[in-house]
């Protein structure tokens, strides 16, 4: 087993060299000149030198690769062109944004997902069966930024019970530590702050959560019938155990394990930033930080951006993969 | 199973919790300290004595936009989003006024221009403090000014990618530029300051009322060095709080600012919402209290709501469809004057702002100094746009390319429909449109070079200065810089050079006035519209006043009940 963690872990440097050739060659792809965008139609000839000096730009590629991979091997994720600002220190309040908020759309996506999965395979061909699908196939194909909006309109702007935008009452910040507001406010013993954090969390997370939750839910269906249809279930059955222990004891435990894969593949995506979701709910998260970047041309951070959600994404599937075992001792690494 | 469930549940919160204590003192600054109900506590934090009743959390205003600021170091940025932020902490010595940009007095009650205009002195208000208790003095004006001019000040931040491109634009470069036009800056006493010109600057005092020429206390470029640009302290109505990036910036009264009674908010918080519609809904669902940004579109659902005031900013820009005047056909002044004939200025105005534009015939913005108004403006004429062509020799209709630019600016919020719009009614007088799409930074660097036919552009102006934008856009040493028109006019470029060498601001309107009437004539490009950007507050904001250049000061606004 830890040999397999290990070994895995070391697969990760070459995968990561890789990214980082990916991303610079991209970067460096993309037609024009950062120095006349950040400049734009204002620019004299002039700045734009002065400019690029300044950045570095000046030099050959691989001279900036190679200052860029050397920054790496220490721990240096560069300076933002931008906020002029170290990388490794700006760019963690942005993943603890998309975190909190990755996590609670999980938690939407697990709950409902897994349980509408299980009672329409349960209910097969019934009417609940039948909504639960149709809701899915909705789910999956509707577009999040129209969803969103809906939500905001609703939710915020007709009914007032939800806010419309933020992590946070604005009026009233919390003096966070961890940059997990949740987690912040519960250290605070602040409730009433943890509260309106929680509401904040809510409209996004379904928005978030709901293409997650529909997949899982099909996923789920799908996997527990033929489940319900092997023999030890009959076994199981004919012990006389009630119908509920059969399926969430008994049936569950076989039927989750192509679920978990789906649940890890979208933890991942969603880790690698909503820019949708974080744009419209104006959530300060991985996705916006790289999105915002890109517009700049601001070089250092879109690398090292997508740098450290594909490491995110890397090491979800690690612990997934690990899960199975904990999950299905047959499976052998 | 539920024991293998709590042990991975309690894996994932310890991983959490490692994760979150490896972060420390990550981010940005996070000492927005608790304000629920001892606002006492907050203020005794500062080294501000006046700790009145007064609660933090009764004037609170949230003002919000699309976008972030880039750096709260006014000097090192051309970023609008950043100086709306600056505008409330730091001051120059002269302001614009509300709503215009007639200069007032600011850190500087007073001023004298020298004959030659090559000298002037500033008077000094007496008695202002900056925000970290150190003095406002002219020392601390001359280290702000070197730190500009000088790349190898130091503060001036070089090595840490520190650019000071707006100075170099406005001032003629930098210090051993040849252009560069402060010659010296002269300490008199602490509250008298020298600058003297190597030539005359006819808009000298107009750039000193931009708030990228804010003062900066040197004692906090003393202590935060290269990170100035996320601890900005100057000597305006409101101070830094904390900055979270790409969600929001706080700042709060300054007790001591040195107009009574001013400011009038307690807390002024800028949220960034990118989105439109989801700022629009924050603002009805009251989140927030000012936005910028309104989509026309909305503006009238906005002015029908009974809890929502819709306001506009007065012009600044215009948007332009430029011909390069040195390339076939559009060197004959009959074809420019054609497709100036042949576009429906009042049909863009009218799809693309819903209406809140205004149709342009100069290149300058109504209501600035020297604006032309006895210009006649080509009225839309097919017929007579035919009639010019074939004058030319085009009677069978042409072809050309039109280039199109990818971005939305102000001036041109959806620059795809413009070109379409241009591309039929060019069609109606048989010119035949073929549109290139460039991305945005070739598009710039290719019509510089004047790889283009016919393309679409526009400009804004910073100074309140006509010279921003003729000169800028029309004279002739301007060619391969931001001239890209290639319009060359040598009875033009005298009138422009003329008054920029001007003081008296009369003569100088005179002569801009009378360049504008020669550039129409040679239709170098033709004007489309000037845009009213609209925005939207809720009717509890009272006084707030929005100001062409797009950064207002909020110290007289208040909120009602």
């Amino acid at each position: 087993m830890f040999s397999y963690i290990l070994r895995r872990l070391l697969m990760l440097i070459p995968v990561l060299i890789g990214m980082t050739l990916i991303t610079f060659s991209i970067v460096h792809l993309i037609p024009g000149n950062p120095a006349q965008v950040i400049l734009g139609e204002t620019a004299t000839a002039n700045a734009i030198t002065e400019l690029e000096e300044s950045m570095g730009l000046n030099e050959p590629y691989f001279v900036q690769y190679g200052h860029y991979l050397m920054d790496l091997t220490q721990g240096d994720l560069g300076t933002s062109l931008r906020s002029k600002a170290e990388i490794s220190k700006e760019i963690w309040p942005y993943i603890a944004a998309t975190f909190e908020l990755t996590l609670f759309a999980m938690i939407f996506a697990v709950v409902v997902g897994v349980n509408a999965g299980i009672i329409s395979a349960w209910k097969q061909n019934s009417w609940f069966d039948f909504l639960a699908m149709m809701v899915a196939l909705i789910g999956v194909s509707m577009p999040i930024f129209w969803l969103a909006l809906m939500e905001q309109w609703i939710f915020a702007q007709e009914l007032g019970w939800l806010p419309a935008y933020g992590r946070q009452d604005s009026r009233d910040p919390i003096a966070s530590i961890t940059h997990f507001y949740v987690l912040d406010s519960l250290i605070h013993l602040d409730f009433s702050r943890a509260l309106t954090i929680l509401k904040h969390l809510i409209l996004p997370s379904i928005a978030l959560g709901t293409i997650p939750m529909a997949i899982i839910a099909r996923m789920t269906r799908s996997s527990m019938l033929e489940v319900m249809k092997s023999d030890y279930i009959r076994t199981v059955r004919a012990k006389g155990s009630g119908q509920f222990l059969v399926i969430y004891k008994h049936a569950l435990k076989n039927a989750i394990i192509p679920v978990l894969t789906v649940i890890g593949l979208q933890t991942g995506v969603l880790l690698g930033g909503a820019i949708l979701t974080e744009t419209i709910f104006s959530w300060p998260g991985i996705g916006r930080y790289v999105y915002e970047a890109i517009s700049y041309r601001d070089y250092p951070v879109i690398q090292s951006g997508i740098l450290v959600i594909a490491f995110i994404f890397v090491l979800i599937n690690l612990a997934v993969d690990i899960l199975y075992k904990k999950i299905d001792p047959r499976i052998k690494y | 199973m539920r024991l293998k469930g709590g042990a991975l549940l309690f894996l994932l919160l310890a991983f959490l919790l490692i994760i979150a204590a490896c972060s420390g003192d990550g981010g940005a600054n996070t000492d927005t300290s608790d304000n629920d109900g001892d606002a006492g506590n907050e203020e005794a934090s500062d080294d501000d004595p006046a700790t009145d009743a007064e609660a933090a959390g009764d004037q609170v205003l949230v003002f919000a936009r699309g976008g972030d600021s880039e750096s709260l170091d006014p000097g090192s940025t051309t970023d609008g989003e950043s100086s709306r932020v600056t505008q409330q902490v730091l001051e120059g010595l002269l302001e614009f006024d509300k709503e215009s940009f007639d200069l007032t007095p600011g850190l500087a009650h007073d001023w004298e221009v020298s004959e030659d205009g090559l000298t002037y002195t500033f008077f000094l208000e007496e008695g202002v403090t900056f925000h970290d208790g150190t003095d406002f003095n002219a020392e601390a004006v001359k280290v702000n000014f070197e730190r500009w001019a000088d790349p190898e000040h130091e503060y001036a931040f070089t090595d840490d990618g520190y650019v000071y491109s707006m100075y170099g634009t406005m001032f003629g470069g930098f210090a051993g530029d040849d252009g560069h036009v402060i010659e010296e800056i002269n300490v008199v006493n602490d509250h008298e300051i020298e600058f003297v010109l190597n030539q005359p600057l006819g808009f000298f005092l107009q750039n000193l009322g931009m708030s990228y020429f804010a003062i900066t206390s040197p004692a906090a470029l003393e202590e935060h060095g290269a990170a100035i640009n996320e601890n900005p302290v100057g000597t305006g109505p409101f101070k830094f709080v904390s900055w979270s990036k790409d969600d929001s910036i706080v700042l709060d009264k300054f007790e001591d600012y040195r107009m009574d009674g001013l400011p009038k908010l307690d807390r002024v918080i800028f949220e960034v919402i990118p989105d439109n519609a989801a700022r629009l809904i924050a603002l009805k669902s009251g989140e927030i209290d000012i936005m910028d940004g309104l989509n026309p579109d909305d503006a009238a659902g906005v002015d029908a709501d009974e809890g929502l005031e819709l306001l506009t900013r007065s012009e600044n820009n215009f948007g332009y469809v430029g011909f390069n005047t040195q390339k076939e056909p559009f060197d004959q002044v009959e074809v420019r004057q054609a497709i100036n004939h042949a576009i429906d200025k009042q049909a863009i105005a009218d799809a693309l702002y819903a209406g809140y534009a205004t149709t342009a015939k100069n290149p300058l913005p109504p209501g600035y100094l020297g604006y032309n108004d006895e210009v006649e403006e080509y009225a839309y004429d097919p017929d007579r746009a035919r009639e010019l062509l074939a004058e030319a020799g085009f009677e069978d209709g042409l072809d050309i390319e039109l280039w199109t630019m990818p971005v939305a600016r102000p001036y041109m919020p959806d620059p795809e429909t413009v070109s379409q719009i241009v591309q039929n009614n060019l069609a109606e007088v048989g010119v035949n449109a073929t549109i290139v799409r460039e991305e945005w930074a070739p598009y710039l660097e290719k019509t510089l070079q004047g790889e283009h036919q016919l393309f679409i552009l526009g400009w804004s102006g910073t100074n309140g200065d006509p010279d921003y934008f003729l000169s800028s856009l029309l004279h002739g040493s301007n060619v391969g810089s931001s001239n890209r028109n290639f319009y060359q006019n040598d009875e033009v470029d005298e009138l422009l050079d003329s008054a920029k060498r001007a003081i008296d601001q009369d003569e100088r309107a005179d002569l801009y006035a009378q360049a504008q009437a020669l550039i129409s004539e040679d239709s170098p490009m033709v004007t489309l519209v000037h845009s009213t950007p609209v925005m939207a507050t809720t009717t509890k904001v009272v006084n707030y006043v929005p100001h062409p250049s797009t950064s207002e000061s909020l110290k007289e606004v208040e909120l009602s009940n």
